[in-house]
C-alpha cells in the first residue's frame, strides 16, 4: 500500500484533511509503533517516498514535485535549480508541479522563509538519491564501477564512450521506495546551476498577459460569483429580498447559508451589480462593538495575558548602572495584496475541486472538508498563483466562499470568485497590533549590563488548522463552526515573540512574551510575524542606549556581538554606505542602522537607511537604503537580492504609512485612500550586498530584511531630528506631534 | 445588447451593456489576461490599458464610451515569443515579484515613453506614481523603464 493512499484513508476516517501540524501522521499507516522510522531531513520527514518528489519518464524528462508554492518570491525556480543541480539535468528538462493535494508532497504551508531550508533540502537529497540510483543501474548494465561513470545533462557515460540516458534507464527504475537520504549531495565547489542568477520561469507570462494567476483561469461554462459580507464582525443576517436579486438580468443563483451570502451570475459585472443590490437589500443585526482606536494600546494591555519567560540569564547587577526605559507600539497592518483574493471552484460528481492561491493546499483542504462536510478525499485543492500575499490574507477564505457558491451552481458549473477591494481590506486577518516595553542598564564602561524586554500581542497565526475551522465563512454558516483556539508558535522561531530574544551578548537578560488570547480584530500571519515590531523596538532601544553611552551605533552593536556572521553583515553594510562613526547628523537629515538574524535562525541582514524629515509638514522620506545579507549558500543571487530589496521597500511602506483604521462600528480602512501605501516616487533606492557562504547551509531569506529596515529608518529619523519615534507608523501627524512635543 | 469595440487592432462585438467596465470585457469576453482587477476604484493602476495611446483605468471605463477609440492592452505590445522592448527589459531586469501590478507598470511606462522617449529617473517615477506595487519591486521597475528608454528608437 502506498503512503499516498494510506494517508487518504487516514484523512477520510477522520472526516477531515490533514493540516501541517499533523504531518507526523502521514508516517503512521501500516507501521507499528516499534517500527517508527528515523527522522529524515526537512520535508522528507513527512513525505518519505522518493517518487513523491521525483519521477523519471522514458523520454528522459523529469517531473519534480514540491509542496511549496510560488507566491512571487521565485521559489519554484530556486527549487528547480536545486533539483536540476543534483540530477545533472538542464533546467528545461524539469517539469515542476507544486501545491496539489493529489500530486505533490504535503509540505504544510509555504511560509516563514522555510521553503529553501525544508523543501530545498528535501529536493537536494532526493535529487542526489535518484541520480545515484540511476548511476548504479547504469553501472550494472555497462558492467563497470559506478565511480567510473560521468553524468551530464541526463546522460551517463563510461570511460570507453558507452552511454545510457536517464530515459533509457527509467523503465527499470522503481522510485517508489523510501528515501534513505544517504546519497551525498554535490559539493558546492562543483555547482553549475545552484548559485547562478537563473531567470525566473514565471516572469515571461506575467509581463505579456499569459495565463499566470488563478484570476486568469477560464473553465468551460464558468460562472462568476461575488459574496456580500456583513457590515462588521459577528453581524447576523436577518433578511434579504432574494426574489428581487434572482430576477436581476444574468443572475443564476443567490446562495445563502445562515449569514453567508453570495450571488452567481453568467457575467462578472452582473455578479458585481447583483452583489451590490444584495448588500442594499440585506438587513443585519449589528455585531459586538470594536474597541476605541484612540485608546487601543491601553485596551490591549488591559486584556488578560499569559506571560511566558522565553529567555533568562542571571548575573550580578553592578552598582550605579544607568537605567533606561522605553515603550514602543506597532498598529494592526494589512497584507494589502494588489489583487484581491480569488478562487475557482467546481462541485461535480460529489467532488469539490478548488483552484486556490492558498499558501497551504493541504491544511486548506482540511478546513474545507470540515465546512463542506465532505471527506478530504472528495476535495482536490490545486495551487494557482495569486497576487502576492505576504502571509495569511484572504486566499484561504475565498476558497471556501467559492466552494460554497460552486455547491449552489447548477449543473456542476465552475464558479470564479474574486473578492472586491473592500472585502479584502475589511475581512483579511491583519498583522496584530503589538506593544513592546524595554528596560536596560548601562554599566560604567558604557556596556549593557541588564536587558529586560516584554512584548504583548495576539497569536500570529490563525491559518487553516485541524483544531477548528479557521475559514471566515464557516463562522457565519447556519450551523456555525468554531475557529481553532489561538496558539503560541514556539520559540526559537516564535510568533509574536519572533526575534524578541536578542542575538546580542548581554550578561543578564529577561524576555517575556505576554500572549493575549482575546483578539479584538481578526489577526493572523503577516510577513515576519512579530519580528518586524520586535526588531523595530530592540534596535531602536539599542540606539537609545548607544546615545546614552556616547557610543557610535555601529561600534555599540559590534561591542555586544560575538557571532562572526552577524558582525560581518554589519561591517559590510557600514562599509558599503560609507558609515562614518560619530558623523554629525541633524537639520532634518540622518542615517541609521538596523540588524537582525531573522528568527535568530535564518538570514543575517544589516540595513543602513538615509532619512529626510520635513519638519513643516511632518513628511518622512527615505531616499537611500543599503543592505548586506548572509543567507549561507546562495541558490539564486538575483532572486535573493530581489527578496531583500522587496522586503526593504515593503518595510518602508509599513513604517511610513501603514495602520489599519477602525472605530466602534467596524474597519474603516477599505481602499487605498483609507489605507495608503508607498508610491513609486517615494520608493528608496536600494543597494544590496550578498555574502555567499558556500560551505554553510542555505538560510531562509524572504522575510529577512523587514525588521532591520524599520529599525534603520527609525534610527535615522532620530539622528535627523534628535527625537525618537516609538510608535509606528511615522505618519506626518504623528511626526509633527513628536517634533513639537 | 451588443457593443462593438476595437482592441489591439481588431474589432469585436461583445454581448454586454454599454455601461460595462472595459476590464471585464477584456478579461472575460476577449480572454485577455493583461489588465487585472485590483480595486475597481481607479486607485491602484493594475487594470491600466491605453485608449488612443493614453493610459486609462479599464475598471472604470465604460465600453459604451469608447466609440471608435483604439484600445491597446499588454498583449497588444508583444507576446512571449516576440516581446516589446519594455516587456523584454522587465524580463532582463527580473523586475517582477508577484507581478500583479506589472501590467499597469508597463502600460503606464509605454504611455510615458511615447510622450517622452528619454525621461529622467524622476520623470519615470512620476509617470508611475498612480501605479501601486506591493512587493517592493519599485527599483527594478524603474530600472527596466530607464533601460528601455536608453535603447530608444525601438519603441
Amino acid at each position: 500500500m502506498s503512503a499516498h493512499i494510506s494517508r487518504r484513508d487516514f484523512a477520510a476516517s477522520l472526516g477531515v484533511g490533514l493540516g501541517g501540524i499533523v504531518v507526523a501522521f502521514t508516517l503512521a499507516p501500516k507501521l507499528s509503533l516499534s517500527q517508527q522510522p528515523a527522522a529524515l531531513p526537512g520535508s522528507l520527514n513527512g513525505n518519505r517516498m522518493l517518487d513523491a518528489w521525483i519521477r523519471v519518464a522514458a523520454d528522459g524528462g523529469v517531473t519534480v514535485c514540491t509542496g511549496k508554492v510560488e507566491l512571487g518570491q521565485g521559489i519554484v525556480t530556486a527549487l528547480a535549480q536545486i533539483a536540476a543541480e543534483e540530477l545533472d539535468l538542464p533546467l528545461a528538462r524539469l517539469h515542476m508541479i507544486s501545491g496539489d493535494t493529489e500530486k505533490t508532497p504535503n509540505e504544510g504551508v509555504t511560509s516563514g522563509s522555510q521553503s529553501i531550508e525544508n523543501g530545498g533540502v528535501a529536493l537536494r537529497l532526493a535529487g542526489a538519491e535518484v541520480r545515484a540510483i540511476l548511476v548504479d543501474l547504469a553501472a550494472k548494465r555497462l558492467g563497470v564501477e559506478a565511480s567510473g561513470l560521468a553524468v551530464a545533462d541526463g546522460v551517463i557515460s563510461a570511460v570507453d564512450g558507452r552511454k545510457l540516458t536517464y530515459g533509457e534507464l527509467a523503465r527499470d527504475v522503481d522510485l517508489h521506495r523510501e528515501v534513505t537520504a544517504k546519497a551525498k549531495p554535490k559539493s558546492p565547489s562543483v555547482h553549475r546551476i545552484v548559485g547562478k542568477s537563473i531567470a525566473r520561469f514565471d516572469i515571461p507570462a506575467k509581463v505579456t498577459g499569459g495565463t499566470a494567476y488563478v484570476q486568469d483561469l477560464r473553465l468551460p461554462g464558468m460562472l462568476h460569483g461575488r459574496v456580500v459580507r456583513p457590515p462588521n464582525y459577528g453581524a447576523k443576517l436577518e433578511s434579504i429580498d432574494e426574489a428581487k436579486i434572482k430576477a436581476m438580468p444574468g443572475v443564476v443563483a443567490v446562495v445563502r447559508d445562515g449569514s453567508f451570502l453570495g450571488v452567481i451570475a453568467e457575467r462578472e459585472e452582473r455578479a458585481i451589480r447583483a452583489s451590490e443590490a444584495l448588500r442594499q437589500s440585506a438587513k443585519w443585526t449589528a455585531g459586538p462593538p470594536l474597541p476605541d482606536q484612540a485608546t487601543f494600546y491601553d485596551h490591549l494591555l488591559s486584556l488578560p495575558d499569559d506571560p511566558h519567560v522565553i529567555s533568562e540569564k542571571q548575573a550580578a547587577l553592578p552598582d550605579g548602572a544607568k537605567v533606561i526605559e522605553a515603550t514602543y507600539r506597532k498598529p494592526y497592518m494589512c497584507h494589502g495584496s494588489i489583487g484581491p483574493s480569488c478562487a475557482v471552484a467546481q462541485f461535480a460528481d460529489g467532488k469539490m475541486t478548488v483552484w486556490t492561491h492558498s499558501q497551504g493546499v493541504f491544511p486548506l483542504r482540511g478546513n474545507l472538508a470540515m465546512a463542506l462536510k465532505l471527506p478530504a478525499d472528495r476535495i482536490h485543492c490545486i495551487h494557482a498563483e495569486g497576487s502576492g500575499c505576504y502571509g495569511h490574507n484572504g486566499a484561504d477564505d475565498v476558497a471556501l466562499d467559492a466552494a460554497l457558491l460552486a455547491r449552489g451552481a447548477p449543473g456542476g458549473r465552475p464558479v470564479r470568485l474574486q473578492w472586491m477591494r473592500g472585502d479584502e481590506f475589511a475581512w483579511e486577518p491583519f498583522g496584530p497590533a503589538m506593544v513592546m516595553k524595554a528596560k536596560a542598564a548601562l554599566g560604567a564602561d558604557g556596556r549593557i549590563v541588564d536587558w529586560n524586554y516584554d512584548v504583548w500581542t495576539n497569536t500570529h497565526s490563525t491559518r487553516p488548522d485541524p483544531g477548528g475551522n479557521n475559514l471566515l465563512a464557516s463562522w457565519y454558516l447556519n450551523e456555525p463552526q468554531k475557529p481553532a483556539p489561538p496558539g503560541i508558535l514556539p520559540q526559537p522561531a516564535g510568533g509574536g515573540d519572533r526575534n524578541a530574544v536578542p542575538l546580542y551578548d548581554f550578561p543578564r537578560q529577561r524576555v517575556v512574551h505576554h500572549f493575549i488570547k482575546q483578539m479584538p480584530l481578526r489577526v493572523s500571519a503577516l510577513r515576519t510575524l512579530g519580528a518586524y515590531a520586535n526588531v523595530f523596538a530592540m534596535e531602536s532601544f539599542l540606539d537609545e542606549l548607544a546615545l546614552a553611552a556616547g557610543t557610535d551605533p555601529v561600534a555599540f552593536r559590534l561591542a555586544h556581538l560575538k557571532d562572526p556572521r552577524a558582525r560581518a553583515v554589519i561591517e559590510a553594510v557600514a562599509k558599503k554606505a560609507s558609515w562614518k562613526p560619530g558623523e554629525k547628523a541633524g537639520g532634518g537629515k540622518g542615517r541609521g542602522i538596523g540588524f537582525a538574524k531573522y528568527k535568530n535562525l535564518a538570514t543575517y541582514v544589516a540595513v543602513i537607511a538615509d532619512v529626510e524629515v520635513d519638519a513643516a509638514n511632518g513628511k518622512v522620506s527615505v531616499p537611500r537604503v543599503w543592505a548586506a545579507a548572509d543567507s549561507g549558500l546562495i541558490i539564486n543571487p538575483d532572486g535573493l537580492a530581489n527578496q531583500i530589496e522587496g522586503g526593504i521597500i515593503q518595510s518602508t511602506s509599513w513604517t511610513l504609512h501603514e495602520e489599519v483604521k477602525f472605530d466602534r462600528n467596524g474597519i474603516k480602512s477599505r481602499d487605498w485612500l483609507t489605507y495608503p501605501i508607498l508610491t513609486v516616487p517615494e520608493a528608496p533606492k536600494v543597494e544590496v550586498e550578498l555574502i555567499n557562504r558556500p560551505d554553510e547551509r542555505p538560510l531562509g531569506s524572504g522575510e529577512g530584511s523587514q525588521g532591520p529596515a524599520v529599525a534603520a529608518i527609525a534610527n535615522a529619523f532620530a539622528a535627523a531630528t534628535g527625537k525618537r519615534m516609538r510608535e509606528l507608523p511615522l505618519s506626518p501627524e504623528r511626526v509633527r506631534a513628536v517634533l513639537q512635543g | 445588447m451588443a457593443v462593438s469595440l476595437k482592441v489591439n487592432g481588431a474589432t469585436y462585438s461583445v454581448p454586454a451593456e454599454p455601461d460595462t467596465p472595459l476590464l471585464y470585457v477584456l478579461r472575460n469576453d476577449l480572454a485577455l489576461n493583461g489588465a487585472k482587477f485590483g480595486c475597481g476604484l481607479a486607485q491602484c493602476g493594475a487594470c491600466t490599458v491605453l485608449v488612443d495611446g493614453k493610459p486609462v483605468r479599464s475598471c472604470v471605463t465604460q465600453i459604451g464610451s469608447l466609440g471608435q477609440s483604439e484600445v491597446t492592452t499588454l498583449e497588444g505590445l508583444g507576446m512571449v515569443d516576440k516581446p516589446h522592448p519594455l516587456q523584454q527589459a522587465f524580463i532582463e531586469e527580473q523586475a517582477v515579484q508577484c507581478g500583479y501590478c506589472i501590467n499597469g507598470m508597463i502600460m503606464s511606462a509605454k504611455a510615458l515613453l511615447d510622450q517622452n522617449p528619454r525621461p529622467t529617473e524622476a520623470q519615470v517615477r512620476d509617470g508611475l506614481a498612480g501605479n501601486l506595487c506591493r512587493c517592493g519591486t519599485h527599483g527594478r521597475i524603474i530600472r527596466a523603464v530607464l533601460k528601455t528608454s536608453q535603447a530608444n528608437g525601438r519603441i
